[in-house]
Protein backbone atom coordinates (compact mmCIF):
# COMPACT_ATOMS: atom_id res chain seq x y z
CA UNK A 1 0.00 0.00 0.00
CA UNK A 2 1.31 3.56 -1.08
CA UNK A 3 1.01 5.79 1.89
CA UNK A 4 1.43 8.98 2.81
CA UNK A 5 4.62 8.44 4.85
CA UNK A 6 6.19 7.35 2.08
CA UNK A 7 6.08 10.59 0.63
CA UNK A 8 7.43 12.12 2.98
CA UNK A 9 10.53 9.64 2.51
CA UNK A 10 10.37 11.27 -0.96
CA UNK A 11 10.32 14.55 -0.18
CA UNK A 12 13.61 14.20 2.11
CA UNK A 13 15.53 12.46 -0.81
CA UNK A 14 14.51 14.63 -3.18
CA UNK A 15 15.84 17.82 -0.87
CA UNK A 16 18.84 16.07 -0.96
CA UNK A 17 19.02 15.39 -4.93
CA UNK A 18 18.22 19.09 -5.42
CA UNK A 19 20.56 20.14 -3.38
CA UNK A 20 23.37 18.26 -4.92
CA UNK A 21 22.32 19.13 -8.71
CA UNK A 22 21.96 22.46 -7.65
CA UNK A 23 24.19 24.04 -10.20
CA UNK A 24 23.46 21.41 -13.25
CA UNK A 25 21.58 23.38 -15.93
CA UNK A 26 19.27 21.14 -17.57
CA UNK A 27 20.32 19.25 -20.73
CA UNK A 28 17.17 18.75 -22.53
CA UNK A 29 13.81 20.01 -22.54
CA UNK A 30 11.28 17.69 -24.09
CA UNK A 31 7.50 19.10 -25.47
CA UNK A 32 4.41 16.99 -26.09
CA UNK A 33 1.45 18.50 -27.95
CA UNK A 34 -1.48 17.59 -25.77
CA UNK A 35 -4.51 19.20 -27.58
CA UNK A 36 -7.11 17.56 -28.69
CA UNK A 37 -5.28 16.08 -31.78
CA UNK A 38 -2.57 14.77 -30.02
CA UNK A 39 -4.61 12.93 -27.41
CA UNK A 40 -6.37 11.25 -29.89
CA UNK A 41 -3.61 10.24 -31.73
CA UNK A 42 -1.98 8.90 -28.56
CA UNK A 43 0.19 11.68 -27.03
CA UNK A 44 -1.12 11.05 -23.39
CA UNK A 45 1.04 7.36 -22.79
CA UNK A 46 3.88 9.12 -24.82
CA UNK A 47 4.03 11.77 -22.30
CA UNK A 48 4.19 9.45 -19.85
CA UNK A 49 6.48 7.03 -21.22
CA UNK A 50 8.92 10.23 -21.59
CA UNK A 51 8.17 11.02 -18.23
CA UNK A 52 8.67 7.44 -16.79
CA UNK A 53 11.78 6.71 -18.17
CA UNK A 54 13.52 9.84 -17.91
CA UNK A 55 12.79 9.41 -13.87
CA UNK A 56 14.27 6.10 -14.06
CA UNK A 57 17.60 6.90 -15.70
CA UNK A 58 18.04 10.37 -14.03
CA UNK A 59 18.19 12.43 -16.75
CA UNK A 60 18.57 16.28 -16.33
CA UNK A 61 15.54 16.87 -18.88
CA UNK A 62 12.60 18.35 -18.09
CA UNK A 63 9.00 17.28 -19.58
CA UNK A 64 6.79 20.21 -20.66
CA UNK A 65 3.36 20.09 -22.48
CA UNK A 66 2.09 22.01 -25.18
CA UNK A 67 -1.27 23.00 -27.09
CA UNK A 68 -1.44 21.86 -30.73
CA UNK A 69 1.77 22.21 -32.78
CA UNK A 70 -0.31 22.76 -36.12
CA UNK A 71 0.51 19.08 -37.69
CA UNK A 72 -2.13 17.33 -36.50
CA UNK A 73 -1.52 14.29 -38.97
CA UNK A 74 1.85 13.79 -37.92
CA UNK A 75 0.72 13.81 -34.12
CA UNK A 76 1.94 12.89 -31.64
CA UNK A 77 4.41 15.47 -32.22
CA UNK A 78 7.46 15.79 -29.64
CA UNK A 79 10.01 18.88 -29.93
CA UNK A 80 13.53 18.34 -28.21
CA UNK A 81 15.16 21.57 -27.39
CA UNK A 82 18.47 21.29 -26.53
CA UNK A 83 20.66 23.41 -24.22
CA UNK A 84 20.99 26.28 -26.58
CA UNK A 85 17.56 26.45 -27.42
CA UNK A 86 17.81 24.05 -31.07
CA UNK A 87 15.21 22.29 -31.61
CA UNK A 88 14.31 18.35 -33.17
CA UNK A 89 10.74 17.97 -34.44
CA UNK A 90 9.74 14.27 -33.93
CA UNK A 91 6.41 12.96 -35.91
CA UNK A 92 4.25 10.32 -34.81
CA UNK A 93 6.14 8.94 -31.97
CA UNK A 94 4.30 6.10 -30.11
CA UNK A 95 5.60 4.67 -27.01
CA UNK A 96 8.36 2.59 -28.40
CA UNK A 97 9.94 4.93 -30.33
CA UNK A 98 10.19 7.41 -27.42
CA UNK A 99 12.03 5.07 -25.53
CA UNK A 100 14.14 5.00 -28.12
CA UNK A 101 14.33 9.07 -28.05
CA UNK A 102 15.17 8.93 -24.30
CA UNK A 103 18.17 6.45 -24.71
CA UNK A 104 19.43 7.87 -27.73
CA UNK A 105 18.84 11.67 -28.00
CA UNK A 106 18.12 12.37 -24.49
CA UNK A 107 21.19 10.17 -22.85
CA UNK A 108 23.65 10.15 -25.62
CA UNK A 109 23.06 13.22 -27.89
CA UNK A 110 22.54 11.69 -30.97
CA UNK A 111 19.32 12.53 -33.07
CA UNK A 112 17.51 10.16 -34.43
CA UNK A 113 16.65 11.42 -38.43
CA UNK A 114 14.75 8.92 -39.15
CA UNK A 115 11.80 9.98 -36.95
CA UNK A 116 12.14 13.44 -37.76
CA UNK A 117 9.48 15.52 -39.21
CA UNK A 118 11.87 16.53 -41.88
CA UNK A 119 12.90 12.39 -42.74
CA UNK A 120 8.82 12.29 -42.76
CA UNK A 121 8.35 14.79 -45.35
CA UNK A 122 11.46 13.36 -47.82
CA UNK B 1 -12.06 9.83 -28.67
CA UNK B 2 -10.99 5.47 -28.15
CA UNK B 3 -11.92 6.22 -24.13
CA UNK B 4 -13.56 8.46 -21.91
CA UNK B 5 -10.45 8.70 -19.99
CA UNK B 6 -9.20 10.76 -22.78
CA UNK B 7 -11.68 12.95 -23.21
CA UNK B 8 -11.38 13.93 -19.94
CA UNK B 9 -8.05 14.81 -20.22
CA UNK B 10 -9.07 16.75 -23.28
CA UNK B 11 -11.91 18.75 -21.60
CA UNK B 12 -9.73 19.43 -18.73
CA UNK B 13 -7.51 21.32 -21.30
CA UNK B 14 -10.30 24.35 -21.77
CA UNK B 15 -9.79 24.78 -18.18
CA UNK B 16 -5.98 24.96 -18.10
CA UNK B 17 -6.43 27.50 -21.65
CA UNK B 18 -8.87 29.40 -19.00
CA UNK B 19 -6.28 30.11 -16.62
CA UNK B 20 -7.95 27.87 -13.94
CA UNK B 21 -5.99 27.68 -10.88
CA UNK B 22 -8.41 24.67 -9.12
CA UNK B 23 -9.77 22.45 -11.40
CA UNK B 24 -12.38 19.82 -10.07
CA UNK B 25 -13.24 17.00 -11.20
CA UNK B 26 -16.21 14.41 -10.21
CA UNK B 27 -16.85 11.49 -11.93
CA UNK B 28 -19.24 8.71 -11.07
CA UNK B 29 -19.49 4.94 -12.89
CA UNK B 30 -22.33 3.02 -11.67
CA UNK B 31 -23.76 -0.41 -12.40
CA UNK B 32 -26.56 0.13 -10.61
CA UNK B 33 -27.68 3.29 -12.06
CA UNK B 34 -26.72 2.82 -15.62
CA UNK B 35 -24.47 6.05 -15.87
CA UNK B 36 -20.92 7.46 -16.29
CA UNK B 37 -21.52 11.26 -14.67
CA UNK B 38 -18.95 13.48 -15.20
CA UNK B 39 -18.57 16.88 -13.79
CA UNK B 40 -15.65 19.57 -14.51
CA UNK B 41 -15.58 22.92 -12.61
CA UNK B 42 -13.17 25.27 -13.18
CA UNK B 43 -12.49 28.81 -12.16
CA UNK B 44 -11.08 30.14 -15.21
CA UNK B 45 -11.96 33.27 -17.02
CA UNK B 46 -15.36 31.94 -17.86
CA UNK B 47 -17.11 32.50 -21.45
CA UNK B 48 -19.80 34.96 -22.42
CA UNK B 49 -23.38 33.89 -23.64
CA UNK B 50 -22.36 34.54 -26.99
CA UNK B 51 -18.66 32.27 -26.68
CA UNK B 52 -20.82 29.72 -24.89
CA UNK B 53 -23.30 29.44 -27.50
CA UNK B 54 -20.75 28.34 -30.10
CA UNK B 55 -18.29 26.38 -28.36
CA UNK B 56 -20.05 23.39 -29.69
CA UNK B 57 -19.78 24.30 -33.11
CA UNK B 58 -17.01 22.57 -34.59
CA UNK B 59 -16.14 25.78 -36.41
CA UNK B 60 -15.49 27.34 -33.48
CA UNK B 61 -12.27 27.49 -31.98
CA UNK B 62 -9.56 30.20 -29.91
CA UNK B 63 -7.17 28.93 -31.08
CA UNK B 64 -4.81 30.27 -34.31
CA UNK B 65 -2.58 27.30 -35.56
CA UNK B 66 -6.25 25.93 -37.47
CA UNK B 67 -9.25 26.69 -37.40
CA UNK B 68 -11.70 23.78 -36.10
CA UNK B 69 -12.50 22.57 -32.82
CA UNK B 70 -13.42 19.75 -32.04
CA UNK B 71 -12.98 18.44 -28.12
CA UNK B 72 -16.35 20.10 -27.34
CA UNK B 73 -18.21 18.98 -30.31
CA UNK B 74 -16.70 15.20 -30.27
CA UNK B 75 -17.60 14.81 -26.90
CA UNK B 76 -20.91 16.50 -26.87
CA UNK B 77 -21.47 13.94 -29.87
CA UNK B 78 -20.25 11.24 -28.10
CA UNK B 79 -21.88 11.75 -25.11
CA UNK B 80 -25.73 12.10 -26.40
CA UNK B 81 -25.08 9.03 -29.20
CA UNK B 82 -25.52 6.81 -25.92
CA UNK B 83 -28.71 8.28 -24.60
CA UNK B 84 -26.72 10.80 -22.45
CA UNK B 85 -26.95 14.40 -22.12
CA UNK B 86 -24.40 17.42 -22.29
CA UNK B 87 -24.48 20.34 -20.42
CA UNK B 88 -21.86 23.48 -19.82
CA UNK B 89 -23.04 26.95 -17.84
CA UNK B 90 -20.10 29.90 -17.45
CA UNK B 91 -19.91 33.05 -16.00
CA UNK B 92 -17.16 35.50 -17.65
CA UNK B 93 -14.21 35.62 -14.78
CA UNK B 94 -15.91 33.07 -12.88
CA UNK B 95 -15.35 30.25 -14.61
CA UNK B 96 -17.04 27.15 -15.96
CA UNK B 97 -18.72 23.84 -15.24
CA UNK B 98 -19.14 21.29 -17.79
CA UNK B 99 -21.18 18.18 -17.00
CA UNK B 100 -21.74 15.47 -19.35
CA UNK B 101 -23.64 11.82 -18.17
CA UNK B 102 -23.31 8.66 -20.52
CA UNK B 103 -25.43 5.35 -20.89
CA UNK B 104 -23.90 3.06 -19.32
CA UNK B 105 -24.17 0.20 -21.10
CA UNK B 106 -24.95 1.63 -24.18
CA UNK B 107 -23.07 0.11 -27.41
CA UNK B 108 -21.49 3.46 -28.19
CA UNK B 109 -20.38 4.23 -24.72
CA UNK B 110 -16.43 4.37 -24.94
CA UNK B 111 -14.84 2.50 -22.47
CA UNK B 112 -13.33 3.84 -19.23
CA UNK B 113 -9.92 3.77 -20.27
CA UNK B 114 -7.01 4.83 -18.49
CA UNK B 115 -7.70 7.35 -15.66
CA UNK B 116 -4.21 7.17 -14.02
CA UNK B 117 -2.26 8.48 -16.94
CA UNK B 118 -4.92 10.92 -17.44
CA UNK B 119 -4.33 12.50 -14.07
CA UNK B 120 -0.71 11.98 -13.91
CA UNK B 121 -0.30 14.12 -17.33
CA UNK B 122 -2.77 16.78 -15.93
CA UNK B 123 -0.67 16.82 -12.56
CA UNK B 124 2.88 16.46 -14.22
CA UNK B 125 2.08 19.25 -16.82
CA UNK B 126 0.58 21.64 -14.17
CA UNK B 127 2.30 22.17 -11.23
CA UNK B 128 0.54 25.60 -10.29
CA UNK B 129 -3.49 23.86 -10.86
CA UNK B 130 -5.33 22.52 -7.95
CA UNK B 131 -6.36 19.21 -9.01
CA UNK B 132 -9.65 17.76 -6.85
CA UNK B 133 -10.14 14.79 -7.94
CA UNK B 134 -13.26 12.57 -6.71
CA UNK B 135 -14.35 9.56 -8.32
CA UNK B 136 -16.93 7.49 -6.83
CA UNK B 137 -18.37 3.70 -8.08
CA UNK B 138 -20.54 1.28 -6.57
CA UNK B 139 -18.26 -0.40 -4.20
CA UNK B 140 -16.04 2.36 -3.59
CA UNK B 141 -14.50 6.02 -4.02
CA UNK B 142 -11.69 7.54 -3.93
CA UNK B 143 -10.75 11.58 -3.23
CA UNK B 144 -7.41 13.12 -4.23
CA UNK B 145 -6.66 16.78 -3.83
CA UNK B 146 -3.02 17.62 -4.97
CA UNK B 147 -3.17 20.38 -2.63
CA UNK B 148 -2.70 17.72 0.03
CA UNK B 149 0.29 16.25 -1.40
CA UNK B 150 1.73 19.33 -2.22
CA UNK B 151 1.12 20.29 1.56
CA UNK B 152 3.27 17.19 2.67
CA UNK B 153 5.62 18.02 -0.10
CA UNK B 154 6.40 21.64 1.13
CA UNK B 155 8.81 22.90 -1.29
CA UNK B 156 9.75 19.79 -3.10
CA UNK B 157 7.86 20.23 -6.47
CA UNK B 158 5.23 17.88 -7.56
CA UNK B 159 6.50 17.42 -10.70
CA UNK B 160 10.00 16.08 -9.81
CA UNK B 161 10.15 12.43 -11.28
CA UNK B 162 9.99 10.47 -8.21
CA UNK B 163 6.75 12.19 -6.70
CA UNK B 164 5.29 11.32 -9.91
CA UNK B 165 6.22 8.16 -9.99
CA UNK B 166 4.30 7.52 -6.65
CA UNK B 167 1.06 9.03 -7.36
CA UNK B 168 0.93 6.78 -10.15
CA UNK B 169 1.02 4.07 -7.91
CA UNK B 170 -1.29 5.96 -5.53
CA UNK B 171 -3.98 7.00 -7.99
CA UNK B 172 -4.20 2.99 -9.17
CA UNK B 173 -4.15 1.74 -5.58
CA UNK B 174 -6.97 4.42 -4.88
CA UNK B 175 -8.81 3.27 -8.26
CA UNK B 176 -8.24 -0.35 -7.57
CA UNK B 177 -6.64 -0.41 -10.80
Amino acid sequence: MKSLEDLKKIRALAKSNLAMRNNEDNEYRVVVGMATCGIAAGARPVLNTFVEEIAKANLPVTVMQTGCIGMCTLEPIVEVFDKDNHKTTYVLIDPKKAKEIVLRHLTHGEVIEDFTVGQYKK
Amino acid sequence: MQEIAMSLLDIVQNSIKALATVIHIQMKDSQKENVIHIEVKDNGKGMDEETLKRVTDPFFTTRTTRKIGLGIPLLKENVETTGGYFHIESQLNQGTKLICEYVKNHIDTPMMGDLVETLITLIQGHENIQFIFEYVCDDFEFVLNTQDIKDILEDVSIQEPAVILWLKEYIKEGLRK
